[in-house]
């Protein structure tokens, strides 16, 4: 339905895309006791710790091979087995690293999987850590595509082939796109629960990065997300359920790999993205729809009626990865507001689907210009789009990577009825505070008179 | 005030509810009245003077609830939306403290905000105390050099009618005459200019701005709009106005009444809402003030600023045309918006005609056909059955009905004072035509209406819905 659109600038202003090996990271940050190794020099992994740092205010675990200029040249293998080596020999072994590339060792031409056999052959004695080699140049996609790809191969090494989907009648896997927070895999969680299922939510930034203190402390490995052993069982489950396109590659692979059938949602925002979901629960779980989740629905309701006058008349640039543009655009157009500029940090077949004129592949300089065109009166998008509103005086809402002047952005739940609700009021009080009135007429006839020289405000005369 | 002074304001004679044997707004019904009290009333006619400081006399019940609740706007100062209240305690009232404290709030009022005028809102505590607010006015004024007004307005004198008829009153008796107006400057263009006033303008959410360019165009001095984005200083000079104009209200006519009796001024009533009603206003002033090259700039105008306004219109009318709406509204605006509807190419099903006289009504039919359906009743349960009978589109109505509206899946539009958009004159109806359109097509209805996909399949399997 939408027009893609690549401006074929020769520079970037403001980028809105964060890099493959980011996404990959994030997506390891959802499993237990697992430690991302970036191959690539150690900037890349120094950035993307202060990326994440500074987004959940939480320590982020995340080592690098540490390529330098010689290594780059005569080939970086042995760093590869090097780093794999330290990480498995220190005191915190994780049962998980996920190795990842980078634009300089995929330029280089590093083959992850020969230096993984060689580790192997080297040092048997770590048999026990599994090693996920993910592919994500960040000469291509972006946070969200390298996400992906760090499930897909997640569950290529993870998850074994097997043919006995429902062994476990109570359970369902849960693919979750990078666009969900911490607070929204929650969420999701609380939903499947009611039914009375027991979902294995690939991966578990719920768990994880959800911002908790508890009496572990600090802990150099990443503590707390879906587990090697979970993951193992996922052929097991009765049904997969799939939220964002951008995981649909990593869903087709447990299919293939396991039979278990699957249901995809593209997002979990508004009203009929919400029921589809609820419905197929209540599907799988042969239970009815419990009540408090019929009384989230009717609050749901009540909210878009309430909202709809001002969120109804509301113009709205969006920006963020595909799957986030398509769920917010998406609920967005479906409560009425007029979609003024879309634009997103990559490409994705996902994107021509939009129920916009329009999508923009670019950056949040092609934001701001749409914007000001579009004459929005609000920006959806990560806290780099401040500088813009400001310039152009528009209201902002901050949603996905990075969030770093804001607290809270990683707790926040944008989906389910509740999510949706509240994103709801967040939309409509943000509008109002940017409803253009009337500008004041000043008469002709005032002209040396006290009304002539009157300034606005609360004291009478001046 | 004693109960002839009220009877006096009830039976207004330029009012049309006062002919045809019936006298006077009908009283409350006890466990059958919605609407605000004459304090409320009082408030609203005169809050919109935009540099004065309105001091609620009275516990806080009555200023706590209500400050800063108006759309009203104002181009300059914006003291009025300060709340101010003497919020009488238990013990000021036991102790006859109310007047004291009255004095010293006033005071309070001048030295910190420096008001081109006080108002004092009487409220029914301290009238039923008996507190001599007029003599505690008089002081202040003469202690503080600053005009200080009484206001005598308690609650339980009657409705919010009756309270704008005591604001207007008010200002006649102690306002309006009480300065002359300085000399117009020359209008650039070499017209002649001609002094009027507005009666009954509130200037919501600014929507006079829409009109108020129109005046200086044509060489009209608004020397007061009573009462939006007003000045005390322009209340006072009122009374040389050439002619008046008293806009949507029957409340304030008394003003417009007693200026003709005085003064000679001629008023007319008029409205601005919807294109035509907007020229017939601007018409009727250049017929009222006999200036013939006034007539002639005038309909050059209203030529030029219809034409502007109906092309604007038209990419909303293709998608309004044959649009059923209801309109629930008394007195003037229950015909003023059918037309703007009409203008837009709706079909108005019924109209309410709770506060409608039988001029009003008379112009319903004219607009509507004989069959007209009017509604009296102003209960909330029977509008909303008639609503789904007529399978109207939408409703217009005040801001009570907003939320029953709503809890029942019908679009709505608030065309009363609490409503968000600015509808006046040629460019609100362009607002009020893309308001409609967005109300109407805004993809929440068709969702809200459908049931949970989990209970059309219980419903389509036969079982019993939960």
């Amino acid at each position: 339905m939408a027009e893609i659109l690549v401006p074929g600038k020769p520079l970037a202003v403001n980028p809105l895309k964060v890099s493959q090996p980011m996404g990959a990271t994030l997506a390891l940050l959802g499993v237990d006791q697992s430690m991302p190794l970036q191959h690539g020099a150690q900037g890349c992994t120094a950035f993307a710790k202060v990326f994440f740092t500074r987004h959940f205010r939480e320590p982020v675990p995340l080592q690098t091979t540490a390529m330098d200029q010689v290594v780059t040249v005569m080939g970086a293998d042995d760093n590869v087995v090097e780093a794999l080596r330290a990480i498995s020999a220190s005191d915190n072994r994780p049962e998980v690293i996920g190795l990842m590339t980078t634009g300089l060792s995929e330029t280089q031409g590093a083959d992850i999987l020969r230096s993984i056999k060689a580790f192997r052959a080297a040092h048997p004695e770590f048999i026990d850590v599994s090693i996920v080699p993910i592919t994500t140049p960040d000469t291509l996609g972006c946070l969200e595509s390298g996400y992906a790809r760090a499930l897909e191969s997640l569950i290529d090494v993870l998850v074994p082939e097997s043919a006995v989907a429902g062994f476990r009648a109570r359970q369902v896997n849960v693919l979750l796109s990078a666009m969900l927070t911490p607070g929204d895999v929650d969420a999701i969680r609380e939903l499947i629960e009611a039914f009375g299922l027991h979902p294995i939510m690939l991966p578990d930034l719920g768990r994880a990065m959800d911002g908790h203190l508890d009496e572990q402390g600090f802990h150099v490995l990443n503590i707390g997300g879906v587990s090697r052993v979970e993951i193992a069982t996922m052929g097991k489950s009765v049904a997969t359920l799939a939220v964002g396109p951008s995981i649909y590659g990593a869903a087709d692979l447990l299919k293939t790999r396991t039979g278990v059938p699957d249901h995809r949602f593209a997002g979990l925002m508004g009203l009929e993205a919400c029921d589809a979901f609820v419905q197929v629960l209540a599907e799988i779980s042969g239970n009815d729809v419990p009540l408090a989740i019929e009384r989230q629905r009717l609050q749901l309701l009540d909210a878009m009626v309430d909202t709809h006058f001002v969120v109804g008349s509301g113009r709205v640039a969006v920006a963020g990865d595909p799957d986030q543009l398509g769920m917010l655009v998406g609920f967005l157009r479906s409560v009425g507001s007029a979609v003024v500029a879309a634009v997103a940090s990559a490409r994705a077949d996902s994107l021509a689907e939009l129920p916009v004129a329009q999508v923009v592949v670019g950056d949040l300089e092609d934001l701001e210009d749409a914007a000001k065109a579009g004459d929005a009166q609000l920006l959806v998008g990560n806290s780099h789009c401040e500088q813009s509103a400001s310039r152009l005086g528009m209201a902002l809402l901050r949603t996905g990577f990075p969030q770093y002047d804001w607290y809270g952005g990683y707790a926040r739940q944008w989906v389910g009825y509740k999510g949706s609700r509240q994103t709801l009021f967040d939309l409509a009080n943000l509008y109002a505070s940017q409803r253009r009135e009337v500008a004041p007429h000043r008469s002709l006839y005032w002209a040396g008179t006290s009304r002539q020289q009157e300034v606005c405000g609360p004291d009478g005369i001046h | 005030m004693n109960q002839n002074d009220i009877q006096a304001l009830l039976d207004e004679p330029a009012c049309a509810h006062n002919h045809k044997g019936k006298t006077g707004c009908a009283k409350p019904k006890p466990g059958a009245t919605q609407g605000g009290c004459a304090f409320d009333g009082a408030q609203i006619a005169l809050l919109p003077i935009a540099d004065a400081a309105h001091i609620v006399h009275g516990p806080i019940g009555c200023a706590g609830s209500s400050w800063d609740a108006r759309g009203t706007r104002s181009s300059g100062p914006t003291l009025y939306r300060m709340g101010m209240t003497t919020d009488l305690s238990e013990v000021d009232v036991i102790m006859g403290r109310g007047e004291k404290k009255l004095m010293h709030a006033i005071k309070r009022a001048v030295d910190r905000y420096s008001p081109a005028a006080v108002f004092l809102y009487t409220t029914c505590v301290p009238a039923l105390h008996g507190d001599d607010v007029e003599a505690v006015a008089r002081t202040a004024e003469k202690h503080w050099g600053v005009p200080v007004v009484p206001v005598d307005c308690a609650g339980f004198y009657g409705s919010k009618s009756l309270g704008n008829r005591i604001g207007g009153d008010t200002l006649y008796r102690r306002v309006i005459g009480t300065r002359e107006p300085a000399p117009a400057v020359p209008h650039p263009a070499g017209i002649r200019t001609h002094d009027i006033n507005l009666i009954g303008e509130y200037n919501i959410v600014g929507e006079f701005w829409h009109v108020a360019p129109l005046f200086d165009r044509l060489g009209l001095r608004i020397l007061c709009t009573l009462s939006g984005d007003a000045r005390f200083q322009e209340v006072q000079t009122m009374h040389r106005a050439e002619a008046n104009i008293v806009v949507c209200s029957k409340a304030m006519l008394n003003v417009a009444r007693n200026l003709k009796d005085d003064y000679g001024t001629p008023w007319f009533e008029g409205s601005f809402y919807g294109i035509e009603d907007t020229s017939k206003a601007l018409r009727d002033f250049a017929a009222i003030l006999g200036d013939t090259d006034l007539s002639a700039r005038t309909e050059a105008l209203i030529a030029e600023e219809e034409a502007k306004a109906l092309a604007a219109l038209v990419p909303w009318r293709q998608r309004l045309q044959g649009r059923r709406a209801l309109i629930f509204s008394g007195g003037v605006k229950s015909w003023s918006i059918v037309s703007a509807l009409q203008d837009l190419g709706m079909t108005v099903v019924a109209t309410g005609t709770e506060k409608s006289t039988e001029e009003d009504r008379a112009r319903i039919r004219e607009l509507m056909g004989p069959d007209a359906v009017m509604i009296d009743d102003n209960d909330q349960a029977t509008l909303m059955r008639t609503c789904r009978e007529q399978d109207i589109d939408i409703l217009f109505a005040g801001g009570r009905y907003l939320y029953p509206a709503l809890k029942s899946f019908i679009p709505f539009l608030d065309i009363n004072h609490e409503r968000d958009f600015a509808y006046a004159g040629y460019g609100g109806l362009v607002e009020l035509a893309q308001q409609i359109t967005l109300a109407v097509e805004n993809p929440i209805w068709q969702q809200i209406r459908k049931p949970a996909p989990w209970r059309r399949l219980r419903v389509a399997a036969g079982k019993r819905v939960a």
